[in-house]
């Protein structure tokens, strides 16, 4: 028994049961390793990805509740059709622009949210960043690099219409 | 000096036992319509039946969700919500930080730990006129009795939503690391009916 879904915006069929957690089928069994293992718990952001375009914490999702929908990841967010593919490849160019990971482990995570945000809000206050990344937890403290990493993507998209 | 001591003694004993009371240890049974019966007076039946629906209302497990801020509580302790989340314009969270980001459509034992994460596929919070955080049983009961501040409900919908309404249902079947609210949902359905039936009486 499989699971059919669609990863980055290619039909695969997992072959874990039903109820492992996504993160551990994306990392352990389809080899995609730029989700990170923070706590398991839903509690740091590190394994965020986006199932429909919206934001999802792999750890706590099992397998069988994706079966026939579009999961995400870091690793095709760049590459995704339509605005969510531009804003991705915005806040990466930003985040190189600006060096805003430190240790870098959970950066993935902050721009697949950074992602859906931008996506949403094309010109972001400072209480819609705080509420929206308020899940991401960086050790590094890298706040305020993040916050002007989305700034800076978003000012960007808004100059490109 | 023994005498200090045994007062100390007895002190932390009261502060224990008045801790373990309050984390998570309300009423554990739930007592049915028939057990009102033989109150004659329907204002005073009626009284005491919305008194013994308050054992599930102020659940842990139905007060985290209808806070008094944006924020839910959780735990049977009822702390801030982890991570910090607020609720919308829906009560379902903000872009990129949903309710769904992490509830989904049914509770999820986690893979590493003790302990799971809560879901049901409408998981939201309760909307602001529904606060029942900081509120008396009256309060909550006139809350309740009022379709401006009820979703629109009459008090036969309030009946089926209290004794069927899946999401209220998950009360019941919280998941690992969480005690159910007291009782059944079909007993709680059925003190609701007997409420109504009664007069649907409000505490002052």
């Amino acid at each position: 028994m499989t699971t059919a879904f669609t990863l980055n915006g290619r039909k695969v069929a997992a072959a874990s049961d039903a109820d492992t957690p996504l993160l551990w089928v994306l990392r352990d069994e389809l080899g995609l390793t730029g989700t990170k293992y923070g706590c398991g718990v839903a509690q740091c952001g590190a394994c965020t990805v986006h199932v429909d375009g919206s934001t999802r914490r792999a750890c706590v999702t099992p397998l069988g509740s994706v079966a026939g929908r579009a999961v995400t990841t870091i690793e095709g967010a760049a590459a995704a059709h339509g605005t969510p593919g531009r804003v991705a490849r915005a806040l990466q160019q930003a985040w190189t622009e600006l060096d805003v990971p430190q240790c870098g482990f959970c950066q993935s995570g902050q721009i697949m949210a950074a992602t859906v945000l931008v996506a949403a809000i094309a010109d972001p206050s400072d209480a819609d960043i705080n509420a929206a990344m308020a899940g991401n937890i960086c050790r590094c403290a890298t706040y305020l690099r993040i916050r002007q990493g989305i700034r800076l993507a978003a000012s960007r998209l808004r100059e490109q219409r | 000096m023994r005498a200090a001591r045994i007062v100390l003694a007895a002190s932390l004993a009261l502060v224990s036992a008045t801790v373990l009371a309050r984390v998570g240890d309300g009423p554990e049974t739930l007592r049915g319509p028939a057990d009102f019966a033989g109150i004659a007076d329907p204002r005073q039946r009626s009284l005491a039946l919305f008194a013994e629906m308050g054992k599930v209302i102020r659940s842990p497990r139905c007060l985290n969700c209808h806070p008094r801020t944006d924020s839910p509580t959780q735990g049977d302790a009822m702390t801030l919500h982890s991570p910090p989340v607020t609720r919308g314009p829906r009560g379902e969270g903000v872009t990129a930080m949903r309710c769904r980001t992490c509830h989904g459509d049914a509770n999820v034992a986690f893979s590493g730990s003790e302990g799971s994460i809560p879901g049901d596929p409408h998981w939201h919070l309760a909307p602001r006129e529904m606060a029942w955080q900081g509120r008396t049983l009256g309060q909550i009961c006139r809350q309740m009795s009022d379709p401006s501040r009820n979703g629109g409900k009459s008090l036969a919908q309030l009946v089926e939503h209290n004794g069927e309404d899946h999401l209220v249902g998950w009360a019941w079947r919280p998941g690992p690391g969480r005690k159910p609210a007291p009782g059944t949902q079909a007993l709680f359905g059925a003190l609701t009916q007997a409420w109504v039936d009664s007069g649907a009486a409000c505490p002052d």
